[in-house]
């Protein structure tokens, strides 16, 4: 069990390509964090910084109150679980999962005692003797686990561990992770690019793009505020819909139509609007913005079509029964939407009205 | 390929029989020689059906030795052989699986350029740099000694690039699985890599031996007292009979003793053999 600080770390890798910038982050004991963003956004270097298998070119990683920059891995009391699972194919799953233990010089008996209560936590005591050629994706996954349970570490580090496995499998074993992480209450920290499973297992998430964090928060406070374009259109299936608009006093244009802000207006002169697929609504007579529907898509559940407002694109969000035209009317309630700045892209927040918490780097509240 | 055309295939069946006819052939010849007195060859025409002289050449050859000819025991020769090809075998993996896992697993300076020097010697073949290598190992005073037999060819960059190559598709999470494991780069070399390498090893093995076994030119150079012969240099001392002639019983004799061992080796490793070179367990 430990706390993790992260204050103003950055990789630099040689030939001065940057990784990673000035990330600072403070994890409690017990919190489950998982780093979300797009391939290439340093989400993997910072977490293999903080295992160890990067050097770390600037700031600090503490692990508890120690700093452990210059700490092997083996020292760092961590345990990793890898995207490829990397199990060693030679040894027996028994092997395995003794094999970090052994090389501490672990007493025999205690090995024994802790292997047989992981392989009981995780349903593979049937498997021990065999080796991992014989396993299922599924079961290797559970096996790699049981290495990392079987150390007992301060904290658990998952590389992307489950995008190698079927779409099924990967809800059953997101929802065995993160009841096993709620059972051992280890410090957890989760990369993924995956932003259901990010939304599903985080305590807190944080957003990471082009090496720098975009957002902090619970999975919520994420997805009622997004604290950029980028956060928004990352976070949420479908995808916000993000389009150019123009404040004009308290109305809103978009393309040909306008809306009524209703004192919402954050701002004067263009910006660009979220709107939640899912908060958009069909309405009848002439109020609402003309919406061209162009394809829809079959969720079951849910119908999305897909169309444009002018020249704008949008997908809507309608139930499973619901009848689409070719056009149709919508509308959206002015507290739902989303103003970012046109130039950085950062969230605007409504002068008046303003209920909702700010959507900056502010440490929120665990869920 | 599934075909049925009678033609086809009783053409590819002759082609493949007179192709092993063409190669086992001389084989046989030499067996049966073998077993043959002296005499039977002065008429010039060469028996196809054994003789009844065979424990006798076999025993002469193994026991006392062609004096006449200057060759010691074949078993002596046959153990000198054996002891060559074996240190050559083992040292040659030793060496460059350590090498391989350097020049893989470490950022080290020149790195690339030591595997270059290493990849480069490929084509400096004993053959190439025998002169040079017979001064060396001749000021070092290793002439008429294993040493002299056994180091100048126990480094091996064939070797080192195979090991190379099957380090490269080991997966990187591996090592650094094994690093979060706590095991330091020795024990992960142990515990992990060499387990892995196993039929590679196997693989290597079978192909360093024989190698070590045909050696031929440089025993020939570095040898001058019997004690040292190897048998490959042995049949070449029966064949070379000062007045007198040949004795191609007793050569042939050789021959089969000295062709056996590879065969020996390949006939027993040869389940090791192939999946080493087809197969790499992961």
């Amino acid at each position: 069990m430990a706390s993790i600080d992260i204050e103003s770390v950055g990789k630099v890798y040689t030939g001065d390509v940057r990784a990673v910038t000035d990330i600072n982050l403070a994890i409690k004991d017990g919190e489950f964090i998982v780093l979300v963003g797009p391939s290439g956004c340093g989400k993997s270097t910072l977490l293999r910084m903080l295992a160890g298998l990067e050097t770390i070119s600037e700031g600090n990683v503490k692990i508890g109150p120690r700093v452990v920059n210059q700490v092997e891995p083996a020292d760092r009391d961590i345990a990793m679980v890898f995207q490829n699972y990397a199990l060693y194919p030679h040894m027996t799953v028994r092997q395995n999962l003794e094999y970090g233990l052994k090389n501490r010089k672990t007493p025999k008996a205690e090995i024994d005692a802790r292997v047989a209560e992981a392989a009981r936590m995780l349903e593979i005591g049937q498997y021990l003797d065999r080796k991992p050629k014989a396993l299922s994706g599924g079961q290797r996954q559970r096996v790699a686990m049981g290495r990392a349970i079987v150390r007992k570490p301060a904290v658990f580090l998952f590389d992307e561990p489950l995008s190698n496995l079927d779409a099924k499998l990967r809800v059953s074993m997101r929802g065995e992770i993160k009841r096993l992480q709620r059972r051992l209450g280890t410090t957890s920290i989760y990369v993924t690019h995956d932003q259901l499973e990010a939304m599903t297992l985080a305590d807190r998430l944080v957003v990471l793009n082009g090496g720098k964090i975009e957002q902090v928060g619970s999975p919520l406070d994420v997805y009622h505020t997004p604290a950029s374009v980028f956060v928004a259109s990352f976070i949420g299936s479908p995808a916000m819909n993000l389009v150019k608009a123009e404040c004009q006093g308290d109305k809103l244009a978009i393309g040909p139509a306008t809306i009524p802000l209703n004192g919402y207006a954050p701002t004067s002169g263009p910006v660009t609007v979220g709107l939640r697929a899912e908060d958009l609504r069909v309405v009848s007579g002439e109020e609402g913005m003309p919406f061209a529907v162009e394809y829809v898509e079959e969720l079951g559940s849910q119908r999305l079509a897909h169309g444009v407002v002018g020249d704008q694109a949008l997908t809507i969000a309608l139930s499973g029964e619901a009848e689409i035209a070719d056009f149709m009317r919508i509308a959206i309630d002015p507290a739902k939407l989303h103003f970012f700045s046109v130039e950085t892209g950062k969230r605007i927040e409504r002068a008046e009205n303003g209920a909702v918490a700010a959507g900056t780097r502010s440490p929120a509240s665990v869920a | 390929m599934v075909e049925n055309r009678p033609f086809l295939s009783f053409l590819t069946h002759l082609v493949l029989i007179v192709g092993v006819l063409i190669v086992v052939f001389p084989v046989y010849l030499a067996f049966i020689a073998s077993t043959h007195g002296p005499t039977d060859f002065m008429s010039g025409l060469v028996p196809l059906l054994p003789g009844d002289q065979m424990m006798a050449n076999y025993g002469y050859l193994l026991g006392s030795g062609e004096s006449t000819a200057g060759a010691p025991p074949f078993t002596l020769m046959l153990l000198n052989s054996l002891w060559m090809a074996l240190l050559i075998a083992f040292g040659k993996i030793a060496i460059s699986i350590l090498s391989a896992f350097a020049i893989v697993y470490f950022r080290f300076p020149l790195r690339t350029a030591a595997f270059w020097v290493i990849f480069m010697t490929l084509m400096l073949p004993i053959e190439v740099r025998i002169l040079p290598t017979y001064k060396v190992v001749a000021d070092l005073g290793l002439l008429n000694s294993y040493s002299g037999l056994v180091i100048p060819v126990i480094a091996s960059a064939t070797a080192t690039f195979l090991f190379r190559q099957f380090f490269l598709t080991v997966p990187e999470e591996l090592m650094e699985a094994a690093r979060v494991d706590g095991a330091g780069p020795m024990k992960f070399f142990r515990d992990i890599l060499l387990p892995l390498s196993r039929t590679n090893i196997a693989a290597l093995f079978i192909i360093m031996f024989i190698y070590g076994w045909n050696q031929y030119l440089w025993p020939m150079l570095i040898t001058t007292e019997p004690h040292y012969y190897t048998v490959v240099m042995g049949i070449k001392r029966l064949a070379n009979v000062l007045d007198g002639d040949n004795q191609w019983n007793l050569v042939m004799t050789g021959v089969i003793l000295a062709g056996l061992p590879p065969v020996l080796v390949i006939i027993f490793m040869q389940r090791l053999f192939v999946k080493g070179l087809v197969e790499t367990e992961k």
